[in-house]
C-alpha cells in the first residue's frame, strides 16, 4: 500500500513506517511564536522546569500582532520576549520584519519535508513548500521548546484535485473560499489536505501561500502542495537544501478525493460571520463598506497588490471608504514600494502601513465600530474579529477588495 | 454539578475570547471578558463547576490558549460537545479543561444542572443520562499526569 504526504513526512522524522491514524512523537524542523502566544509559551516552559531550550537555532522568534507595541502589556511582552530569546541565543526579527506566515519562509526557515510547528493556527500555510506545518497552542509549543518533539495523530488526507484555467480577475483566493464554503468549517477537522492538479502546479508560490494559510478555516492539520520546480526555485537562495521529490504514491489510502475545474469559479466573498458562508460576489454586490483592509498573512505579498494596482488603474477609492494596506513583510513592501505601488494607492485615497497583522485580527488598530462593514482579503470574519461584534466583515480576493473600494459597494471585479 | 451554559455550532475563539485581551495572561483576568459582545453574561454569572454544552466544531479559530484559560478562569470545568476543533481540544487537555464529545447536547438545555461522570462516560441534566465518547487514550495519559506541564516534569 502507498502513502501520502503526510505519512511520508512522519515515517521519515520517526524512523519507521507510519499511517494515518497513529499517534507518534516526532522531532520538529522548527519551532515559530510571535508577540501573542509567546509568552505564554514561555511562561509555561519556565513552570515545565525547562532550562534550556532544545535548539535555539530552530526556535522562530518574531513580533507582529501587536506592533509597534499598541498598549503597555503588549510592550511588556515584547519586552519579555527579547530578554528570552538573549538568554537562549534564539534569533529574534523582532518587529522588523512582518508576519510571520510571511516571514518564516521568506528566510527559509521551512523546506519540503520539514515538521514545523507555530503557536498560530495558520502555520498550516508553510504547506505551499510542501511542509507538514501546524498550529498548537502555547503549552503544547512549551513542551516543544523544552524537549523538541511533539505527540501528533497522524492524519488521513483529503486530496484536493483542481485543474483548469482562472478567470481573468479570479484566483486562489476565490478557490479556497469556494472549498471552504464546500467543505465547511468543520469538514477537514483531524485531517490533512493535499492541493493537487494543474492548477495548483501553475499556481505561484504566494498563490499556494494564499490556500495553504486557509486550510486551517477548514479545522484541517495540514494544507500540503506537492514541492514542484516552483518551490525548488523559491528556496534558491533562501536554504540550502538538496533537492528531492516528496509526493503522495499513486496507491495512497485518501480519505476523500474532490476534483475543481477552476475555470467555472466566479469571484467569491465569505459573508459574516463565518468563513465558509462562502457565495459568489453577484449574490451581495452593492453592499455599502465602510472599510477594506488588503493584506495579512492570506494575502499581503507583492503579487496581491499588482492584482488590487491592476483593478485599480486609474481610478481612486471611493470617498465613503477607509482603505488600509498593510504588505506581510519588510521584502513583501520592499517590492511593492520599488514597483511604485504604494505611490499608487496613497495617491488613490489608501492608508499603507508597515508590515504587520494589522486590522486583520481587530488587535492592533483599524478597529470597527458597531454596524460597521468590512471587507478583508485576511482569513476570518467571526464576529467581532476586527472589533465590535457588532460590525460586518466580508472576506475576498485582493481584485474583489480593490474593485470594491473604487465603488464603495461589494463588486465583481470583472466588472471594474 | 454545575449549571448549563449552552452554546450552538462553531464557537470560535474569537468570541470565547476576543482579539484585544490577548495580552491578558492571568486566568481570573481573562475570564472577565470571556464572551463579552457575545454574551455578556456568562463572564458575570457562571461559577466553579458550571459545564458548557454545544454544539459542532467547538473553539474553531485561533491557537489562542487563552480561550480555555479563559474558560477555566470562569469556572468551567467541563466542556460537552458534538465535535471540537482540533487545536482547541489539545489545548483544553493541556490547560485542564476537559473536552468530551456527546451527539446529543442538543437535548440539553440551558440554564439546567448537569453533571459529568467520566469515569462511567455520561453526562446527567434534568433525570436523563446521555452518554460520552471516552477520551482518546494518549490523551487520558495527559489527564492523569495532571495536565501536560506535569507530564513534561515527570518526563
Ligand atoms: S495576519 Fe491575521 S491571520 Fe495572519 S498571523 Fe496575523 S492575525 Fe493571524
Amino acid at each position: 500500500m502507498g502513502y501520502t504526504i503526510s505519512e511520508k513526512i512522519f515515517s521519515s522524522h520517526c524512523k519507521k513506517e507510519c499511517s494515518a491514524g497513529e499517534v507518534v512523537m516526532a522531532p520538529v524542523d522548527g519551532a515559530m511564536i510571535h508577540d501573542i502566544t509567546g509568552p505564554l509559551a514561555i511562561n509555561v516552559f519556565k513552570e515545565m522546569e525547562g532550562s534550556k531550550v532544545f535548539d535555539p537555532k530552530k526556535v522562530i522568534m518574531l513580533f507582529d500582532h501587536q506592533i509597534p507595541a499598541d498598549s503597555i502589556s503588549a510592550a511588556k511582552n515584547h519586552v519579555m520576549m527579547r530578554e528570552f530569546a538573549k538568554e537562549q541565543g534564539i534569533f529574534n526579527y523582532d518587529i522588523k520584519e512582518g508576519v510571520c506566515h510571511q516571514v518564516v519562509p521568506e528566510k527559509g526557515r521551512v523546506k519540503p519535508g520539514d515538521i514545523i510547528v507555530g503557536s498560530d493556527s495558520h502555520t498550516c500555510a508553510y504547506g505551499a513548500l510542501g511542509a507538514f506545518s501546524t498550529g498548537i497552542g502555547s503549552t503544547d509549543m512549551a513542551y516543544v521548546l523544552k524537549f523538541g518533539e511533539l505527540y501528533f495523530r497522524i492524519p488521513e488526507t483529503i486530496k484536493i484535485d483542481a485543474n483548469g484555467k482562472f478567470q481573468d480577475r479570479v484566483g486562489p483566493k476565490d478557490l479556497i473560499l469556494n472549498l471552504a464554503g464546500d467543505i465547511g468549517a468543520d469538514g477537514a477537522t483531524y485531517r490533512a489536505l493535499e492541493f493537487c492538479g494543474s492548477a495548483f502546479s501553475d499556481m505561484d508560490i504566494p498563490g499556494r501561500m494564499t490556500c495553504s494559510n486557509m486550510a486551517i478555516e477548514m479545522g484541517a492539520k495540514a494544507g500540503i502542495v506537492p514541492p514542484d520546480k516552483k518551490t525548488w526555485e523559491y528556496l534558491k537562495g533562501r536554504c540550502d537544501c538538496e533537492q528531492f521529490s516528496l509526493s503522495s504514491d499513486s496507491d495512497a489510502k485518501f480519505f476523500e478525493e474532490r476534483s475543481y475545474d477552476v475555470s467555472e469559479i466566479n469571484p467569491k466573498v465569505a459573508v459574516p460571520h463565518n468563513v465558509d458562508n462562502v457565495v459568489d460576489v453577484s449574490e451581495v454586490a452593492g453592499k455599502h463598506i465602510d472599510q477594506v483592509f488588503i493584506g495579512s498573512c492570506t494575502n499581503g505579498r507583492y503579487e496581491d497588490f499588482a492584482e488590487a494596482a491592476g483593478v485599480l488603474g486609474d481610478n481612486k477609492f471611493a470617498d465613503d471608504v477607509r482603505v488600509i494596506i498593510v504588505p506581510a513583510s519588510k521584502d513583501e513592501y520592499m517590492k511593492v514600494l520599488r514597483a511604485g505601488l504604494i505611490e499608487k494607492f496613497v495617491e488613490a485615497g489608501a492608508l499603507v502601513e508597515a508590515p504587520c497583522c494589522g486590522p486583520c485580527m481587530g488587535g492592533a488598530f483599524g478597529l470597527l465600530a458597531p454596524g460597521e462593514v468590512s471587507l478583508s482579503t485576511s482569513n476570518r470574519n467571526f464576529k467581532g474579529r476586527q472589533g465590535s461584534t457588532e460590525a460586518f466583515v466580508y472576506l475576498s480576493s485582493p481584485a474583489t477588495a480593490a474593485a470594491s473600494a473604487i465603488k464603495g459597494v461589494i463588486t465583481d471585479p470583472r466588472e471594474v | 454539578m454545575g449549571r448549563v451554559w449552552k452554546f450552538g455550532d462553531d464557537i470560535d475563539t474569537d468570541a470565547i475570547i476576543p482579539g484585544r485581551f490577548l495580552t491578558i495572561y492571568d486566568p481570573k483576568e481573562l475570564a472577565s471578558h470571556a464572551f463579552e459582545g457575545t454574551r455578556d453574561e456568562f463572564a458575570k454569572e457562571a461559577r466553579q463547576g458550571d459545564i458548557i454544552v454545544a454544539g459542532r466544531n467547538f473553539g474553531c479559530g485561533s491557537s489562542r490558549e487563552h480561550a480555555p484559560i479563559a474558560l477555566k478562569g470562569a469556572g468551567i470545568e467541563f466542556v460537552v460537545a458534538k465535535s471540537f476543533a482540533r487545536i482547541f481540544y489539545r489545548n483544553a487537555i493541556n490547560t485542564g479543561i476537559l473536552p468530551v464529545v456527546c451527539e446529543h447536547t442538543d437535548e440539553i438545555s440551558d440554564g439546567k444542572q448537569a453533571s459529568v461522570n467520566l469515569k462511567e462516560s455520561y453526562i446527567e441534566s434534568e433525570g436523563r443520562i446521555y452518554p460520552l465518547d471516552p477520551i482518546p487514550e494518549f490523551m487520558m495519559k495527559i489527564v492523569e499526569a495532571g495536565g501536560l506541564v506535569e507530564y513534561a516534569k515527570k518526563r
